[in-house]
């Protein structure tokens, strides 16, 4: 099973400050050691909400909404996807993560990712036009 | 099962073929080094819940099991002396362990990979070997993935420590020669692994597609301890692209969906990536002839193509090509004229199939006249596609197929 590890925002994140030299060094060893155990799917960090957007939804109405945001600890500053036999397998993988905000407070929150075996209960229908969805958003990549 | 014993679980299932290895290598036995890290666990198994998982858990359970590794040296080596007074001393550290206790985890990892895929085990021992002390797959798991019973499994784990032990195969990487076909026996347990996983059906216990994920992870983990090998990374960028259509290869029923028709929106575009990266690699080590790097790379032609229309069917049929001269096969060669019929048209592709009706390796393979019976009808030859196809239908043991295949003989009237 995958999932995705969410690290969330802090106000070093959201200023647009890289790491310090330490937490970097602390992160790549880390990273290492997920790849070693052959578990790492994926991994990036997210630029500061400032560079971002939201799009709004009202019925049929879109808004922009230009970043930055301002609920800091709610925002994501990056990801992993990893792929592990258990949900106390990722726990365990998440606790052994350097401090984000180093001698700080921070939060990294775990989330499932669907599998193949989810989407049994589909109607046919349903998934025959998810599919349709999901090809032409393929076809429509450079 | 509680909190804490799921997390014991998370963690044994993170840090066992570490502790294992570096164990083995102290005590220079595979089996007794199990035996001591399951010591180190049952302890573990015992305290934690009682007094909490210590922070830095998995140091924990190194420790604990190391500690268990000296005491066994400790034990044997006054035995050797017989001395009575030395019952009394306080027993010393021999060097050596103390040298061990530092070494590099990965070079330990890499020896446990290569004995528990050693020649002088049967291929089936190899496998549950490699997925108990590499994988972290209790007995139980492996029997329910390879739909067997506990104590055929557990028999077979003691009976290869066994062997291991009597014939006295030392704890090493091998060198020279002999390197080759060690490293191709270990990737042969990874892909049998994921095989196996791969065949598994609808209804299946879920035991059975994870090992697919089993042995991605023992592929990706082998990629970081052997980074110069480029069939390692061959088959790991083949895994990972198969790995990728796992959710459009069966349709809802379960009934299976040819490669040309699933719907390419569904496969894994993550997967996807990973096998491309790990396909370059392969190459830019010089794997273009590894056998495969070479499945790797028709299947990349696959994942890149938009649609079945726009595969590129002709560096396919170059690539089986170079496949068909490294490792000779007629079930590869049958492959390629799958590919030479979509390159070239049918007929070309019929005339290398008639070639194949004699060789005795295809003799009770339903895929001969399954894809001769195909061409037949490309080629309007319908009579004859009919009795080819109803054929194929006797022949597979796989039921979706057999309907499958009656169904196209029905379509030939």
């Amino acid at each position: 099973m995958r999932f995705m590890i969410l690290v969330k925002a802090n106000k070093q994140s959201e200023a647009g400050e890289m790491p310090s030299q330490e937490l970097l060094q602390a992160m790549t060893a880390y990273n290492e050691q997920l790849v070693k155990a052959g578990v790492l799917l994926a991994a990036d960090g997210l630029h500061p909400s400032s560079k971002g957007a939201r799009v709004r939804f009202s019925g049929d109405k879109r808004t922009v909404i230009d970043g930055p945001f301002g609920e800091t600890k709610e925002l994501v500053a990056g990801f992993w996807i990893i792929q592990v036999k258990s949900r106390e397998e990722a726990i365990e993988w998440v606790k052994r993560v350097p401090n984000p905000g180093q001698v700080g407070e921070s939060e990294i929150e775990i989330r499932q990712i669907f599998e193949a075996s989810d989407f049994q209960n589909l109607t046919p229908d349903l998934e025959k036009r998810l599919d349709n969805m999901k090809t032409q958003v393929e076809r429509q990549r450079p | 099962m509680n909190e804490t014993q799921r997390a014991i679980d998370a963690i044994w299932r993170i840090e066992s073929a570490r502790v294992i290895a570096v164990l083995a290598r102290m005590v220079r036995d595979v089996g007794l080094a199990e035996e001591l890290a399951q010591d180190a666990l049952v302890t573990a198994l015992e305290t934690w819940p009682r007094d909490g998982v210590p922070k830095n858990a998995g140091a924990w359970l190194m420790t604990a099991a190391k500690r268990r590794a000296i005491d066994h040296l400790r034990r044997g080596k006054m035995l050797e002396r017989k001395h009575d007074e030395i019952a009394h001393e306080p027993p010393a550290v021999p060097r050596e362990i103390e040298d061990v206790l530092d070494d590099d985890v990965g070079d330990d990892l890499l020896r446990l990979v290569f004995t528990a895929c050693h020649p002088v085990l049967s291929l089936e021992a190899r496998v549950a070997l490699t997925l108990r002390l590499l994988g972290g797959l209790t007995t139980t798991e492996i029997a329910r993935a390879f739909l067997t019973s506990e104590p055929t499994i557990s028999q077979r784990i003691v009976r290869a420590k066994r062997t291991l032990a009597e014939a006295g195969v030392p704890f090493e990487v091998p060198h020279g020669d002999d390197r080759a076909a060690r490293l191709s026996s270990v990737l042969a347990v990874i892909y049998l692994v994921f095989n196996e996983g791969y065949s598994a059906t609808a209804g299946d216990d879920w035991m059975r597609p994870a090992l697919c994920e089993d042995a991605l992870r023992l592929g990706r983990m082998l990629a970081g301890l052997e980074p110069d090998e480029p069939e390692v990374h061959g088959l790991v960028a083949l895994m990972e692209i198969q790995a990728s259509r796992t959710r459009a290869r069966t349709g809802p029923d379960g009934a299976p969906i040819l490669l040309a028709d699933q719907n390419r929106g569904q496969w894994d575009h993550l997967l996807i990536a990973r096998g491309l990266a790990a396909l370059e690699r392969a190459l830019a080590l010089g794997g273009d002839e590894g056998p495969y790097t070479l499945q790797a790379a028709i299947a990349a032609c696959h994942a890149r193509a938009r649609s079945a229309d726009e595969t590129d069917w002709a560096r396919i049929v170059e690539l089986y090509g170079v496949l068909a001269q490294v490792t000779p096969s007629p079930i590869i060669e049958l492959n390629r004229a799958v590919a030479i019929a979509m390159a070239q048209g049918p007929a070309a592709g019929l005339a290398l199939v008639d070639t194949l009706r004699d060789e005795p390796v295809l003799a009770g393979y339903y895929l001969l006249p399954g894809v001769r019976g195909d061409l037949l009808v490309k080629l309007g030859r319908l009579a004859e596609a009919r009795v080819e196809f109803e054929r194929a239908a006797q022949l597979t043991k796989n039921e979706r197929e057999r309907k499958l295949l009656l169904d196209r003989a029905a379509a030939c009237l």
